[in-house]
């Protein structure tokens, strides 16, 4: 036997739907036209509410937080398989993922403006608050679905996180959990190039990150994450391996961060504008509307006028979030534990008193 | 005469870690985005561009694995500064800092000392996200074999960096955030090395003594300006500097002369700094209080969400009223 050791540092990116709105007929997924424009729609609805939040936050109306301008088909494909009953972990780039899995924009708003109220996961969407703590949530998704293996359930969890987080030891044990298990778990790596200002280059010592998955004996795959239907095609399978208890399954999503880490970050001092470039041309809504419109599922007006409603539907969450956006500093000492106890009783009384003097009497 | 200039904490934190690097080749940075990016609060900008990519290191995002090769550095004799980005994420490094980090020296009777230190930005004020607002300096001084220090200016800032690099033991080194741009003050040019374990009297008094530390420094200055100029109280203050070892002697004195206490935090009440300190001045002290000691803390809950954290820090308003207290207390 040969004694040299052996390497694995590529595998090929799955694409169905090239830059030009070409469609691989052979990889595509079977969607109908209804479905097509609803991934549409929502990939519209995802830019637009970043946008808009962006100019919030330059206006001082929202506090720091992560624009996933680019990465709109890796948002959306990801929890297009989802129903109801399955779970979603978000990371903290995920809003757009958030709003299809029914979180309502006001709510996420308020949540980025620093209000409590966003927190909780709303009444009937299984998913866990968004992690902000670099892949600590992916351990107790993967303990979600072991739940559902335990119970067995038909259903699966699909976690996210970035090519930062695979270097955090927490997601490669839970890697090892899910794989050891056969936790019905989908993990989503949405590579984005950057974690802040760390390249990939120096983040791992493989081109592809999917490879990992496999030492841990999980089906692995790299996808184009700006292509919103080979990411459908590969979540689907995914998911379905998961629910058919077949295990868990790595994606590699292999996409661009074309905007800034949060807004608290200047990216002119460690990369060049050329560097983003080329993924202007890789813009997963360009393409797909390319594709929509040559194959008349959508026409360039129908297009404009999505476009509209969007913008339409983000306006009226803002106002609905300047409506609730309301301070309660009387509440922080109300979530700590079933029962207060004595000695945080003690305290709360101390604290109100600080508020009454500063005129804030509940 | 030797020169000044007036600089920010960050530019002095700055000038300390340049020196350092400057002055010893075995001394090296490492920490997520603390190369061309300077760090997220721009506290190592330039330092790998003068020193070097091998010494100023850009690590993958793993906290763990930044303490724990900082650590195998350390025994072959670096003296690693490795940077966490902000404190909330030391408790992914809780292992390799509880269980080598601070266990070395004595595991091996002093044959693999570490002299290593990682630094990082704690504590509130700056309307930031979850985990980044955390005050848990406690938990650092709990654990044998670790020094834990907070400077609460920019001067005292660069003397004490510099000493906790040249000391022989680990260092924690608590950066109070909501200070690194807040105001300049006048730095030497020539290197200062502060003493680790020595706390400064910054005020003389004589009716009350306020022990404090790191970012809780301003709120108390400030409160015992108030109090001196309206109510002619004459506060006595203490920057402890280092809160592990801690200068017991200096805290002793301290109280036995002004025979009343506040002390002030904005890490949790229960089994805070506060607490250890009530604890010496019982045992060294009980005989010359005239009031029971006062504690002013952050609350024994999660730090609130930025919305209310102004509420959650403690403020002047709120020491003023505690001394008031102490001052009329029978
Ligand atoms: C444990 C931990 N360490 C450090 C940070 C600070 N931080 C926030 S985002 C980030 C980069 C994350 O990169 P990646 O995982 O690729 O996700 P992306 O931001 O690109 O979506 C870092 C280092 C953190 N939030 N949590
Ligand atoms: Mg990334």
């Amino acid at each position: 036997m040969d004694t040299k050791p052996v390497q694995l540092d590529n595998i090929d990116v799955l694409q169905v739907l090239n830059e030009e709105g070409m469609v691989d007929t052979t990889k595509a997924p079977p969607l109908t036209h209804d479905q097509l424009r609803r991934l549409y729609v929502a990939m519209v609805l995802t830019r637009k509410f970043d946008s808009r939040m962006l100019a919030m936050q330059r206006q001082g109306e929202m506090g720091t937080f992560a624009p996933n301008l680019g990465q709109e088909a890796t948002q959306i494909g990801q929890v297009f398989p989802l129903t109801a009953d399955d779970w979603f972990a978000p990371s903290y780039r995920s809003f757009g993922a958030q709003i299809w899995r029914g979180w309502s924009m006001e709510q996420l708003l308020l949540l980025w403006a620093g209000y409590h109220e966003g927190f909780p996961p709303p009444e009937g969407v299984n998913d866990l608050p968004f992690s902000i703590v670099i892949g600590s949530h992916v351990l107790p998704a993967v303990g979600v679905a072991m739940g559902m293996a335990q119970k067995k359930q038909q259903h699966c969890v699909t976690v996210n996180f970035g090519d930062g987080a695979m270097s955090q030891g927490a997601v490669n044990e839970a890697f090892n959990f899910a794989a050891v298990y056969k936790a019905p778990c989908v993990f989503v790596c949405e590579n984005n190039g950057w974690a802040i200002s760390t390249p990939l280059q120096r983040q791992a010592a493989t081109e592809s990150l999917a490879v990992r998955g496999i030492g841990f004996g999980i089906p692995s795959i790299r996808v184009d994450g700006n292509d919103i239907l080979a990411m459908v095609a590969a979540t689907t399978t995914a998911a379905e391996r998961a629910r058919a208890g077949q295990g868990p399954s790595l994606i590699e999503a292999v996409t661009y961060r074309m905007s800034l880490h949060t807004t608290a970050d200047d990216p002119t001092v460690y990369r060049q504008e050329e560097h983003v470039d080329p993924w202007h041309q890789r813009c997963p809504l360009l393409r797909f509307e390319r594709y929509l419109n040559r194959e008349s599922i959508l026409t360039e007006d129908e297009c404009r006028r999505i476009a509209d409603e969007c913008e339409q539907r983000v306006l009226e969450a803002r106002a609905k979030f300047r409506e609730m956006a309301k301070a309660r500093p009387e509440e922080i000492f109300d979530f700590v534990y079933h029962t207060m106890p004595p000695e945080l009783i003690e305290q709360k009384k101390d604290y109100l008193s600080r508020l009454a003097r500063k005129g804030l009497n509940p | 005469m030797s020169l000044t200039t007036q600089r920010t904490m960050v530019e002095a934190l700055n000038l300390a870690l340049d020196e350092a690097l400057s002055t010893d080749p075995d001394v090296c940075l490492m920490g997520q985005d603390i190369g061309c990016n300077g760090g997220v609060f721009r506290v190592t900008k330039g330092l790998q561009g003068k020193h070097g990519q091998d010494r100023v290191m850009d690590s993958p995002l793993a906290e763990c694995g930044i303490v724990g090769t900082a650590v195998g550095m350390a025994i072959y004799g670096l003296k690693p500064v490795a940077e966490i980005q902000f404190s909330g994420f030391t408790m992914q490094a809780f292992d390799q800092i509880e269980q080598n980090m601070a266990r070395y020296r004595n595991r091996t009777r002093h044959g693999q000392p570490l002299a290593m230190v990682m630094r990082t930005p704690y504590g509130g004020g700056i309307r930031a996200v979850e985990h980044h607002s955390e005050s848990r300096e406690a938990y650092w001084a709990h654990t044998p074999g670790l020094k834990v220090v907070i400077p609460s200016g920019p001067r005292n800032a660069r003397a004490l960096l510099a000493a906790a690099i040249q000391d022989p033991d680990p260092v924690i080194f608590y950066e109070p955030k909501a200070v690194y741009r807040a105001f300049r003050e006048d730095v030497p040019d020539d290197p200062e090395v502060a003493r680790l374990g020595r706390a400064q009297v910054v005020r003389n008094g004589s009716d009350i003594t306020v022990i404090s530390y790191g970012a809780m420094m301003r709120p108390v200055l400030e409160a015992s300006d108030d109090l001196s100029s309206l109510h002619g109280i004459d506060v006595e203050i203490i920057d402890l500097l280092t809160i592990k070892p801690m200068d017991t002697e200096t805290i002793i004195e301290s109280v036995t002369k002004t025979g009343r206490c506040v002390v002030v935090h904005e890490g949790h009440k229960t089994c805070g700094i506060g607490a250890e300190i009530i604890a010496r001045i019982n045992e060294h002290a009980f005989g010359h209080l005239l009031a029971p000691v006062g504690r002013i803390s952050g609350y024994d809950i999660p730090f609130p969400y930025f919305q209310c954290e102004q509420h959650f820090l403690p403020d002047p308003d709120t020491i003023i009223e505690k001394i008031q207290d102490l001052m009329t207390w029978q």
